[in-house]
C-alpha cells in the first residue's frame, strides 16, 4: 500500500488529544496506534470482526448538525469543530475514524460499559480460576481488575454447560468457562478452513460445540487455545502442567521446517512445558501448526547425550572434552584432506555453518555437504522445506544444491576414498540412508547429535550438541528472513552449542580463533559473508529482517494479505 | 365500504379506514386469482411497469409511507440506500416473521389476501431493481406458507411474475423461505443471515446495512409485510392522495392489533393519528371487562414501553405543548414516542387492574430470555438475569433490592447491543420499574435483603430452562 497522502488522514480528538489517521482505521487501532488500550474480546485483527461481546464499547462524537438556518458551529484556534457527545456508545472494533470525530476511553459512559459487561461477563461464569490453566493470562481476569466493580449482583443460580468436552485430539473444551467471543469458530471457518465448530441453543443457554460426529483435529487446532481469551479451550498437552505465572519466556524460532515460525518458549527450572506463537505478520501471522509446538518432548528424553564419548574397543565410555577434542584432533590430523567428508546440518545456525566452514578450510576437507528433509507443503505455514536453514547453508557453507551430493560421500566410503566423516547435528542411518555397513567401513567417524541415535551408535568420537531449544544463533527462513534463535534452556550435563563444539575443534586442530560468544561468531559472519556485510546482532531484533530474495512466499500470509486488502480484517 | 359485505360479527368497526384489509373477512373474498382479478388486481402493477422506477419510488416518497414493521422508517427513503452505481444484484425481501408478541395483522393479509401483498413486492421490485425476492415466513405459519406459494405460482402462470413480467422486460422470481421459530428472525439482519443457512445472528451496523451490504452482502430493501401491501395502493391512489389519509409525518392507514383484557380484542385498521388510545379500548373493543380498570396499556408490541393508565403525557415543544391522559394519545408514530413510547409494530396490549404487575414483567421476561439469540453479551446474559430476578418476584423469593438489580441490569443491555432486541428486552423492564415500582417492591420481602437464595423457583423453572 502507498503511502497515505494528506487528504486520506483524518483529524480524531482521542482523550482530549488530537491525532491524525488514515480513513478506514478502526478506532481500536487508532487508540493502540496512540498507546490507548481498548479492552477488547472478540476483536482479533486477523479475523472478521462480529462485534459480539461489547466490551470495546466506547463514547463518541461528531460536530454538532446545526438546526436549518442556525448558525454553523466554528472550528476553534487549531482548527477543530466542536464535538457533541453522544449518549450511545459505539463499538470500537468495528467502527472507523472519521473527520473531526471524538472518542473518550475514559469517563462515565465508556466506564460504565465495560463495568457492565463485566458483570455480566462473570453473572454466568464459574469463577474457577484456582484450577483454570488460562489463570495469570486470562483478559476475563485481567478486565475485571482494571475494569470491573469488585463485588457481585448476582444471586441467581448459574447456567450449568457441558465442561471437559473433548473436541478434537489436542484440544479440550470447559462450556461454562466460555464467554462466546467465536474467536475460535472464526479461526477455525476462517485461518484453517475446518469450519467444526459453533454455538447451539440460544441465548444464556448458548454453548461452543464440535459438529456431530466431527473433531477439531486440524493441524491448528492448538491456535484456537491460543487465542481463547478466557479458559475454555484448553491444550490437553498443557493442561494442568504448570502455573502460567511461574515460568520464563524465551523469544525465539521454530526450527520444524524453513518457514520459522515465531515462537514463545515456556519454561521452569530448565524444562520446557508449552511452545505458542508468537506474532510476526511476515513469517506465521499469529499461528502456528501444531505439530511443530508439541515437537519438544523428546527434549527431556532419557536419551540425551549428556557427556562426550569415546568408543574404546567398541564400547562407548565417557570422556572430557579435552580429552574427546584430542582424540578427534589427532585421528583427523593423521588423515589427509581429500579423504575427510564434513555432513553438517541445515537444522544448525548461520553461526554454526560458519564456524563449519572454518573447520573444512583447516582440515581442507574433500567433501561438505547437507542432509535435505523435503515433505510436502500444507499451503498454510508449514514448508515442503522441513530445514530450518537452507538458505543459511547456501549462503554461508556455500552449497549451491544442498543435499544434492550425498550419494557421492557414500560412494566415496564405499571405494575407500572418504576415510572419515565428521557428523554435525544429523543422524545419517535414520535420515540420510547410510547404511550402519557403510558407516563401518570408515576409518574414522564423529558425531554431534543431541540424542543417541544409530549414527552416533557406530561413530569413534560422540559429541552431545545442543538441540535448537538450548542454543542461539540466526537462521535464513524460507524468504529469505534472517531470523534469531535465543537460547531457552540448558542442555544436559556437558552438552555445547555445535557452534562451540565447532569452534573447539578447529581449536584443537590447531587454528586459533579467540571466539567466546555466539555474536563474535556473527560478527566475523558478516565481515566475511556479502549479504551479512553491515549487520550487527541487535540489529535483527526480535522479528528478524529480510536478508535475501528467494521469491518464496508462506501461503497463510498470502491469503492473509488478500483478506486484508478486501477489507475483511484489519490485518 | 360500498358493495363489500363482511362475515357476520367480523365487520369492520365504523371508525375503522380499511385498506389493507379491505378483503380481510369478506363475504365471497377468496385467495385465488381470479378473484383478485376481478377486482382490479395486478392493475397497478401494470401501471407501473409503464413508469420510471424513481417515479414509483418518489409515490411513495410523496406518501410518506414508514415501515409497519416496527421502526417506522420511511419507505420511499430506505430504497433509495442502495448504493448509487450498484452493479451487485439487489434483492428484496418480504419480513413476515411476525413474531412480536402482541401483534398478529401480517397473518391476515398472507392468509386472505397474499396477491395483494404479491403485487406489492412485485412493484417494489421493479422501483429497487430487484430480479430475486424472498418473503421470509414464520415457522408458525404453515398454512400461510402454502396459501402464498399457491398465489405465487398462479402469478406465475399469469405472467406476473417470471421471465419478462408482461412483456416489460422485467424478471422477477420470489420464493418462500420458512423460519425455523425464532423471534431474533424478524430483525432484518437475522433475517439475512438466516436465508444465507446460518444461525440468524444480527449483523452489526455499521458496516452491514442491508440496503449496501446485505444478502450475501448485495444491497438488499426488507419491509414488513404490511408496508408493501401498501405500495399497491400508493400507486393507484397517487403518493400525495395516499398521503392524505392519516396525519402529518404519519401518513396512510395501519393496522392496530388489539389483545388484552379488553371486551372485543382484535384487530382495526385506522388512519394513522386519526383514532385515540380511548376509542381504541372503548369503542372499537368494546371497553374492559366489566368492573375492571385500566392499569396499563403496551402500545406497540411488547418491545415497546408501557404506558401508565394514571399518567399524564406532555407532548409537543413551546406553544405546541399539550397535556394528554391515556386515552387522549393519537394512535401514531411520533404522538406515541413523544409520549415515552412506540407505535411499533401496531400491538396494543391493554393490562387491567385484575393482573399483577410482576406476574407481567415476568412473562415479557420469559419471553425475551427465551428468545436472546446469546451473540453478544449484555442481552446474553442479561435477559436471563432479568427473567430470573422476576420468576423471583413472582414467587415471593426476592428482595426490594433485587428491583434495583433488575434496573440496573436493563440498563446495562439498553443501548449497547448488536441489534434492536436489546432495547426490545431491556425497555419493558426498565418502563415498568419506572413505573410500577410500588407494586414490583410490594411483591419483594424485605427481610431477604442479601440472603442468598439460591434454587430457582420451581414454577418458574419448568416453564424454561
Ligand atoms: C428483535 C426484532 C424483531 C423484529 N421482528 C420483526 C417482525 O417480526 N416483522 C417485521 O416486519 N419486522 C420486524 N422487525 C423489524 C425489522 O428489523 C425491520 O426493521 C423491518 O422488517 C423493516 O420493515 P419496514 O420498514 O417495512 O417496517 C424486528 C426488529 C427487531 C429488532
Ligand atoms: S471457547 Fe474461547 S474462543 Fe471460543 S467462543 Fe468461547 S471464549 Fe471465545
Ligand atoms: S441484542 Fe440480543 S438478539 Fe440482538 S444480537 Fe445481541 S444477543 Fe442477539
Ligand atoms: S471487541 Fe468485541 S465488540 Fe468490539
Amino acid at each position: 500500500m502507498s503511502e497515505p497522502t494528506k487528504t486520506d488522514l483524518v483529524d480524531v480528538q482521542i482523550d482530549g488529544v488530537w491525532h491524525q489517521f488514515p480513513k478506514g482505521t478502526r478506532l481500536i487501532e487508532a487508540c493502540r496506534q496512540v498507546g490507548v488500550e481498548v479492552p477488547h474480546y472478540c476483536y482479533h485483527p486477523k479475523l472478521t470482526s462480529p462485534g459480539n461481546c461489547r466490551m470495546c464499547l466506547v463514547e463518541t462524537g461528531m460536530p454538532p448538525r446545526p438546526m436549518p438556518g442556525a448558525e454553523p458551529p466554528q472550528p476553534d484556534e487549531s482548527g477543530h469543530l466542536p464535538i457533541s457527545w453522544i449518549p450511545r456508545p459505539v463499538i470500537a472494533c468495528a467502527n472507523t475514524v472519521a473527520p473531526n470525530m471524538g472518542v473518550r476511553t475514559t469517563g462515565p459512559i465508556t466506564e460504565g460499559c465495560r463495568q457492565g459487561v463485566m458483570e455480566l461477563l462473570l453473572a454466568n461464569h464459574p469463577l474457577d480460576c484456582p484450577i483454570c490453566d488460562q489463570a495469570g493470562e486470562c483478559t476475563l481476569q485481567e478486565y475485571s481488575v482494571e475494569h470491573g466493580k469488585g463485588e457481585s449482583r448476582f444471586r441467581e443460580q448459574k447456567v450449568k454447560k457441558p465442561k471437559n468436552v473433548e473436541v478434537g485430539p489436542r484440544v479440550r473444551l470447559d462450556d461454562e468457562r466460555c464467554i462466546m467471543c467465536s474467536r475460535c469458530i472464526r479461526f477455525t471457518d476462517e485461518i484453517a478452513d475446518d469450519p467444526v465448530l459453533g454455538f447451539t441453543d440460544r441465548g444464556s443457554h448458548t454453548v461452543l460445540a464440535v459438529y456431530p460426529g466431527r473433531e477439531l483435529a486440524n493441524n491448528y487446532s492448538l491456535n484456537t487455545v491460543d487465542i481463547c481469551p478466557v479458559g475454555a479451550l484448553t491444550s490437553n498437552d498443557f493442561r494442568f502442567q504448570m502455573r502460567v505465572w511461574f515460568m520464563r519466556e524465551t523469544q525465539t524460532i521454530d526450527t520444524n521446517c524453513a518457514t520459522g515460525c515465531n515462537i514463545t518458549v515456556f519454561s521452569r527450572q530448565n524444562r520446557i512445558y508449552r511452545i505458542v506463537p508468537r506474532q510476526n505478520n511476515d513469517v506465521n501471522s499469529d499461528w502456528m501448526p501444531d505439530s511443530h509446538r508439541l515437537n519438544f518432548h523428546w527434549i527431556d528424553s532419557e536419551a540425551r547425550l549428556t557427556d562426550p564419548m569415546l568408543k574404546v574397543d567398541g564400547v562407548h565410555r565417557t570422556a572430557t572434552w579435552n580429552e574427546a577434542l584430542s582424540v578427534a584432533a589427532e585421528r583427523l590430523a593423521s588423515l589427509s584432506g581429500s579423504e575427510i567428508a564434513v555432513i553438517a546440518s541445515a537444522r544448525m545456525t548461520n553461526e554454526e555453518l560458519f564456524m563449519t566452514s572454518r573447520l573444512v578450510k583447516l582440515l581442507g576437507a574433500g567433501h561438505v555437504e547437507t542432509v535435505p528433509r523435503q515433505g510436502e507443503a500444507d499451503g498454510y505455514l508449514v514448508s515442503a522445506d522441513r530445514n530450518p536453514n537452507t538458505n543459511g547453508v547456501k549462503l554461508v557453507l556455500g552449497l549451491e544444491n544442498p543435499g544434492s551430493t550425498l550419494d557421492r560421500v557414500k560412494s566415496g566410503i564405499e571405494q575407500g576414498r572418504i576415510k572419515a566423516l565428521i557428523v554435525l547435528q544429523e543422524n545419517l542411518v535414520d535420515d540420510a540412508g547410510f547404511s550402519p555397513e557403510l558407516l563401518g567401513k570408515l576409518d574414522f567417524l564423529l558425531a554431534t547429535y543431541p540424542i543417541a541415535n544409530p549414527t552416533t551408535g557406530l561413530a569413534d568420537v560422540v559429541l552431545p550438541g545442543a538441540c535448537w531449544a538450548e542454543k542461539s544463533g540466526t537462521m535464513i527462513n524460507v524468504t529469505g528472513r534472517l531470523q534469531r534463535l535465543n537460547k531457552a534452556v540448558d542442555g544436559p550435563g556437558q552438552t555445547r552449542e555445535p557452534w562451540e563444539i565447532v569452534r573447539d575443534l578447529v581449536h584443537a586442530l590447531g587454528g586459533g580463533n579467540g571466539i567466546y560468544s555466539v555474536t563474535e561468531v556473527f560478527k566475523q559472519l558478516a565481515a566475511e559473508v556479502p549479504e551479512f556485510k553491515g549487520l550487527s546482532w541487535g540489529q535483527i531484533g526480535d522479528l528478524g529482517l529480510p536478508l535475501i530474495e528467494t521469491g518464496e512466499t508462506i501461503p497463510a500470509l498470502e491469503r492473509e494479505k488478500e483478506r486484508k486488502a478486501a477489507g475483511i480484517i484489519v490485518g | 365500504m360500498s358493495g363489500i359485505t363482511y362475515q357476520r360479527g367480523r365487520e369492520p368497526h365504523p371508525k375503522e379506514h380499511r385498506v389493507v384489509f379491505r378483503n380481510v373477512d369478506r363475504v365471497g373474498w377468496d385467495t385465488g386469482i381470479d378473484t383478485f382479478l376481478k377486482e382490479g388486481g395486478y392493475e397497478q402493477l401494470k401501471k407501473a411497469l409503464g413508469m420510471e422506477r424513481s417515479a414509483i419510488i418518489d409515490e411513495v416518497k410523496k406518501a410518506g409511507l414508514r415501515g409497519r414493521g416496527g421502526a417506522g422508517f420511511p419507505c420511499g427513503v430506505k430504497w433509495t440506500f442502495i448504493p448509487p452505481g450498484n452493479t451487485k444484484p439487489v434483492y428484496l425481501i418480504c419480513n413476515a416473521d411476525e413474531s412480536e408478541p402482541g401483534t398478529f395483522k401480517d397473518r391476515y393479509i398472507l392468509h386472505q389476501d397474499p396477491h395483494q401483498l404479491l403485487e406489492g413486492m412485485i412493484i417494489a421490485c421493479f422501483a429497487v431493481g430487484a430480479k430475486l425476492a424472498y418473503i421470509y415466513i414464520r415457522e408458525e405459519f404453515p398454512e400461510a406458507a402454502q396459501i402464498v406459494e399457491k398465489a405465487i405460482a398462479e402469478a406465475h402462470a399469469k405472467g406476473f411474475l417470471g421471465k419478462d413480467i408482461l412483456g416489460s422486460g422485467f424478471d422477477l422470481e420470489i420464493y418462500v423461505h420458512r423460519g425455523a421459530g425464532a423471534y431474533i428472525c424478524g430483525e432484518e439482519t437475522g433475517l439475512i443471515e438466516s436465508l444465507e443457512g446460518k444461525r440468524p445472528y444480527p449483523r452489526i451496523k455499521p458496516p452491514y446495512f442491508p440496503a449496501a451490504m446485505g444478502l450475501y452482502l448485495c444491497p438488499t430493501i426488507v419491509n414488513n409485510v404490511e408496508t408493501l401491501c401498501h405500495v399497491k395502493h400508493i400507486l393507484e391512489m397517487g403518493g400525495e392522495a395516499w398521503a392524505q389519509t392519516g396525519t402529518k409525518n404519519n401518513t396512510g392507514t395501519r393496522i392496530l392489533c388489539v389483545s388484552g383484557d379488553v371486551k372485543k380484542p382484535g384487530y382495526f385498521e385506522v388512519e394513522v393519528g386519526k383514532v385515540t388510545m380511548g376509542e381504541v379500548i372503548n369503542d372499537m373493543c368494546g371497553g374492559l371487562k366489566d368492573g375492571r380498570k385500566l392499569k396499563a396499556v403496551i402500545p406497540g408490541g411488547s418491545s415497546a414501553k408501557v404506558l401508565r393508565a394514571d399518567e399524564t403525557f406532555t407532548v409537543g415543544r413551546g406553544d405546541d405543548a399539550r397535556q394528554l391522559t391515556i386515552r387522549d394519545i393519537p394512535m401514531d408514530f411520533d404522538t406515541m414516542a413523544a409520549c415515552g413510547s412506540m407505535a411499533g409494530s401496531g400491538g396494543v396490549i391493554v393490562i387491567d387492574d385484575s393482573r399483577s404487575i410482576s406476574w407481567v414483567l415476568n412473562n415479557l421476561n420469559n419471553f425475551y430470555a427465551h428468545e436472546s439469540c446469546g451473540q453478544c453479551t449484555p442481552c446474553r446474559e442479561g435477559s436471563l438475569w432479568m427473567k430470573k430476578i422476576t420468576d423471583r418476584v413472582v414467587a415471593g423469593k426476592a428482595s426490594p433490592a433485587d428491583i434495583d438489580t433488575l434496573y440496573g441490569v436493563a440498563k446495562n443491555i439498553d443501548g449497547r447491543t448488536i441489534c434492536a432486541f436489546g432495547e426490545a428486552c431491556s425497555w419493558p423492564t426498565e418502563s415498568f420499574v419506572e413505573k410500577f415500582r410500588d407494586e414490583l417492591v410490594a411483591d419483594t420481602k424485605p427481610e431477604l435483603e442479601g440472603a442468598l437464595v439460591s434454587a430457582e423457583p420451581l414454577t418458574a423453572a419448568a416453564g424454561l430452562r
